[in-house]
């Protein structure tokens, strides 16, 4: 046998290689140049969808440079107004400081931090529910139930919220993981149809997520309705709230810490545990994870209570931390955004937080650009569906840009349906 | 005779790897020209370059000393290059005929299919050449070897002159594989001319006019098989001399280690494939067991690992019976098994080398401390399994995809070598490996045996069987027809069991059928 040099290598050392690698930036550049893309494409959308820009197209040979001009301010006040909407106005965020600087007001301060603050708002839920997401992706599971699941930990927290009264410290806890609970148990039953018969979670979830919203509407109109003619549950108590960092109006509150807290242990979990070696192991290969020994079934229905923990856990942040009540229509969507903002963070903790981090700001300007540019709130969805077509068809963005593919390269998201 | 192909200079790159390097070839009309090399050598590059897969950086290709351009496959078929893969291209739920005109129909009228014109067309190729395939049998019913007689029929039915065969013997029984070597004779007789691209050095020196052995890209030499031996090429291919006989003390049988009684064991499609089978596994001795491929083999060492469940029977693995134990249990009592299938059951292909190594003992001390992974303990022991099993990485960060065939096996190979084990479960452990890996697994396995391990090696490569077992158990049809002393097995005997034929009769038709291939050898 020759005696061929293995080199031994350290972690470090490796990291250090791996940043000289062409594969380590493009995991990082490929979703941003997807959101830049996005960005692009919806900046067309607004354009040929405003009617004063299509007048001036109508005249352009008579006066080119005002379609051209007309093209690019539109542009340009939709996504300020968007910035300024999701970030606030630097301008503002100026005066804020001059005023506290020169009469020791802070409230000028603390409206200029208001954008901001209700994006990261935004985007605590997102990053729950798309932590429930990215686990399941990472064991080979495609949870679509985030959204029943989310409802369910709402209205769980919710109930524990108004219906005990106990201390702070012992009520904020009980009503957090109660929501968790909620979403476990809801996600349990695919998960153990998954494991025992094979029965398709996709399918499954989404039946779970109309069961969920037939059943809220039942509750909310029936046990769970409080005194009054509408639709909504009672108030929470105090002690059930997640306490709030600053005077109102800004409503950033503990639920961000406890999403950013859910990330972390997510990460730690999925990467230093053998839990997490399972998990991705299933999530890979469940013919070598079977063959290594490893309970398959039994990690099916953990992952899938844990991804429904999260995203219950992300329900009851938005009843304790935003709403105080659960009235119908509460969900709004994030169980179903949360795919795509998994999606989008690669299925990784670190990404999903960024991607919901985006998903707040974006959501929380359109609000501004439609009242300030007049720009219908709905252009968001579409440069958001357009970013998630971008990332999953990283073929257009490689053409576009002229980036070469990976040879390894390969991103597991489902095995697909049956098997 | 005039030359019909000519290679001049061909260089391919992929990053980092210089995978052609200037290779001249040149192909005489009814020739076999064997192109031998190990995995990784080039061989597959440079057919696929010439069959317009792959564009190369430099070179000529000369057909009939017409210098040409093959961009496509489609280009290759018109200058009369036809491919036989070796893994068939073939649509199970049609007939001959059907998977024969895939892609070249021919019409009546422009819009109907004329498959009578066709499977008269098969039927004349098919007399012309030996081949005796009937146009109108459904793909799905026919034998291993008769559908590589349907590829052959594919790429003749495209008017080829040039056959390349790539690795054509892998999925053949020994009475198959002289089956073909006739009709390769047949086909050079008629004027055409044959690629045959391999590893193994029998199979070369049995067929070849010419031998062209690669190594590393290049071209190590063009010899002609009369010049030399097996041993000779064999170091041409690896570069360093090789011993093709695996060295072993007698077996110093111990105490049974795996005792399987009347075992049942269904398939996946439900089918009952495993019908009573027993034998018994000792330690310190290597059960070889022979068959071809699909005859229960699997679903035998699925059953002995905990990942199918038995239907009836008994398994006793070091004296406790193994009844509804998951993989896990049986792992622990010590069993270690080297699978079939390295990419579905042995590897978590996207995972780095270190876990991979770990794989089957993660969660034990001193690899976890409760459920935490103790990362640094587990890239320490990659590293030093690394160095111990030769494995060839970079280093054992790199995900196990980014191996070689070969270097993927001798991590499977060093992780359940890695812990304390008495019953090693070999399945087809060297299969698509180089010369110089398989040397390195088999000595490996035989030296477990020393050690005392009990070893069951399930393998369809009658070669292997021989080198390492010390008693053969032939698999056929769900049973198991005999369990001879290695030292009474010949390949002939082994080969009649392996079809069907029973003892008694094998036995007289084993000599008739020694002089036989003889012949072909």
């Amino acid at each position: 046998m020759s005696a061929k040099e293995t080199k031994i290598t350290t972690r470090k050392e490796e990291n250090k290689k791996e940043k000289g690698r062409p594969g380590t930036w493009q995991v990082i550049a490929m979703p941003l140049l997807a959101v830049l893309t996005g960005l692009l494409v919806g900046a067309i959308v607004i354009v040929v969808t405003d009617a004063h820009v299509i007048a001036a197209y109508r005249n352009f040979f008579r006066d080119p440079l005002g379609a051209l001009g007309l093209t690019f301010q539109t542009i340009f006040v939709a996504y300020g107004a968007l910035f300024s909407g999701a970030l606030g106005s630097p301008e503002r965020i100026f005066l804020g400081f001059r005023q506290l600087f020169t009469t020791g007001e802070a409230e000028g301060l603390v409206r200029a931090f208001w954008p901001l603050s209700e994006s990261l708002v935004a985007a605590t839920p997102y990053m729950l529910a798309g932590l429930a997401v990215a686990i399941g992706f990472k064991a080979g599971l495609f949870n679509i139930g985030a959204e029943g699941q989310f409802l369910m930990g709402a209205l769980g927290s919710a109930w524990i919220g108004y219906t005990f009264h106990l201390p702070w410290y012992l009520h904020l806890p009980l009503a957090l993981l109660g929501g968790a609970l909620a979403g476990a148990l809801w996600a349990a039953l695919p998960g153990y149809l998954k494991a025992t018969t094979g029965a398709h979670e996709v399918v499954n979830t989404i039946m779970m997520n109309w069961i969920s919203f037939r059943l809220s509407d039942w509750l909310l109109n029936g046990p769970m309705k409080a005194t009054g003619y509408r639709p909504i549950t009672p108030v929470i108590d105090d002690t059930a709230t997640l306490p709030r960092f600053f005077p109102d109006p800004i409503r950033l509150n503990l639920g961000f810490i406890v999403a950013l807290l859910a990330a972390l242990l997510v990460y730690w979990l999925l990467f230093k545990t053998t839990f997490g070696f399972e998990v991705r192991a299933v999530g890979t290969n469940p013919d070598a994870s079977k063959y290594a020994g490893i309970n398959v079934p039994r990690n099916v229905v953990l992952v899938m209570m844990l991804s429904g923990a999260l995203a219950g856990l992300g329900g009851a942040t938005q009843v304790l931390g935003v709403d105080h009540w659960v009235g119908q229509g509460f969900s709004a969507g994030y169980g179903f955004d949360s795919i795509a903002i998994a999606l989008l963070g690669k299925s990784h903790p670190v990404g999903v937080v960024l991607s919901a981090l985006l998903w707040g700001a974006l959501r929380n300007g359109a609000t501004r650009m439609q009242s300030m540019a007049g720009i219908p709130i709905d252009i968001i969805s579409i440069i958001q569906g357009l970013v998630i077509v971008f990332i999953a068809a990283p073929v257009i963005i490689r053409w576009i840009y002229r980036i070469r593919a990976l040879e390894t390269e390969k991103v597991v998201l489902t095995r697909g349906w049956g098997k | 005779m005039p030359t019909v192909l000519e290679l001049q200079g061909i260089t391919k790159s992929f990053p980092g790897v210089l995978a052609n390097d200037h290779i001249d070839l040149t192909l005489e009309q009814g020739e076999v020209h064997a192109l031998l090399g190990e995995n990784g050598a080039g061989k597959t590059t440079l057919m696929n370059i010439l069959y317009g897969l792959y564009k190369p950086d430099e070179g000529k290709i000369k057909i009939k000393g017409q210098e040409v351009e093959i961009h496509s496959p489609n280009d290759a078929i018109r200058q009369g290059i036809g491919m036989v893969h070796q893994h068939f291209m073939l649509v199970p739920v049609m007939t001959v005929t059907e998977n024969v005109m895939l892609g070249v129909e021919t019409t009546r009228a422009g819009l109907f299919l004329d498959r009578a014109a066709v499977a008269g067309k098969i039927r004349e190729i098919s007399e012309r050449y030996g081949l005796q395939v009937d146009p109108d049998a459904y793909i799905k019913d026919l034998p291993v070897g008769t559908q590589q007689r349907v590829e052959i029929i594919k790429v003749l039915y495209r008017e080829a002159d040039i056959l390349i065969l790539d690795e054509p013997t892998a999925v053949l029984t020994p009475q198959e594989v002289e089956g073909l070597f006739k009709i390769i004779k047949t086909l050079v007789e008629k004027g055409k001319s044959i690629i045959f691209i391999t590893h193994k050095l029998k199979e070369v020196l049995a067929i070849a006019d010419r031998i062209t052995v690669l190594r590393g890209g290049r071209v190590v030499g063009t010899v002609k098989p009369q010049e030399v031996t097996q041993e000779r090429l064999a170091s041409m291919m690896v570069g360093r001399d090789v011993s093709l006989v695996v060295k072993k003390q007698p077996a110093k049988p111990g105490e049974v280690v795996l005792e399987v009684k009347d075992l049942h064991v269904r398939d996946e499609r439900h089918n009952l494939s495993v019908r009573g089978v027993s034998f018994e596994v000792r330690a310190g001795e290597v059960l070889g067991v022979a068959g071809v491929q699909g005859n229960g083999q699997t679903e035998l060492v699925y059953a002995l690992t905990g990942l199918t469940p038995i239907v009836s029977g008994e398994i006793k693995i070091a004296g406790q019976t193994i009844h509804k134990t998951s993989p896990r249990q049986i792992l622990e009592r010590g069993v270690a098994h080297i699978p079939e299938d390295r990419q579905k059951h042995g590897l978590v292909l996207s995972f780095p080398i270190h876990d991979n190594m770990v794989l089957c003992t993660y969660y034990l001390p001193p690899f976890a401390n409760g459920m935490v992974l103790q990362e640094k303990v587990i890239v320490e022991n990659a590293n030093r399994l690394a160095q111990e099993f030769d494995v060839r990485a970079p280093s054992v960060f790199i995900p196990a995809s980014s191996l070689s065939g070969g270097n993927q096996q001798k991590v499977i190979v060093a992780r359940e070598f890695s812990r304390p084990i008495k019953l090693l479960i070999a399945s087809q452990p060297t299969r698509g490996l180089d010369v110089g890996s398989i040397e390195y697994i088999h000595n490996r396995i035989i030296q477990k045996r020393a050690e005392g391990t009990g070893v069951l090696l399930v393998s369809s490569e009658l070669d292997e069987i021989m080198a390492l077992s010390d008693r053969i158990a032939v698999m056929y049809k769900g049973q198991i027809v005999a369990i001879i002393p290695a030292s009474r097995a010949s390949k002939e005997y082994l080969g009649l069991l392996m079809a069907g034929i029973r003892p008694s009769e094998a036995a007289e038709q084993a000599v008739q059928a020694a002089e036989e291939v003889e012949r072909v050898f």
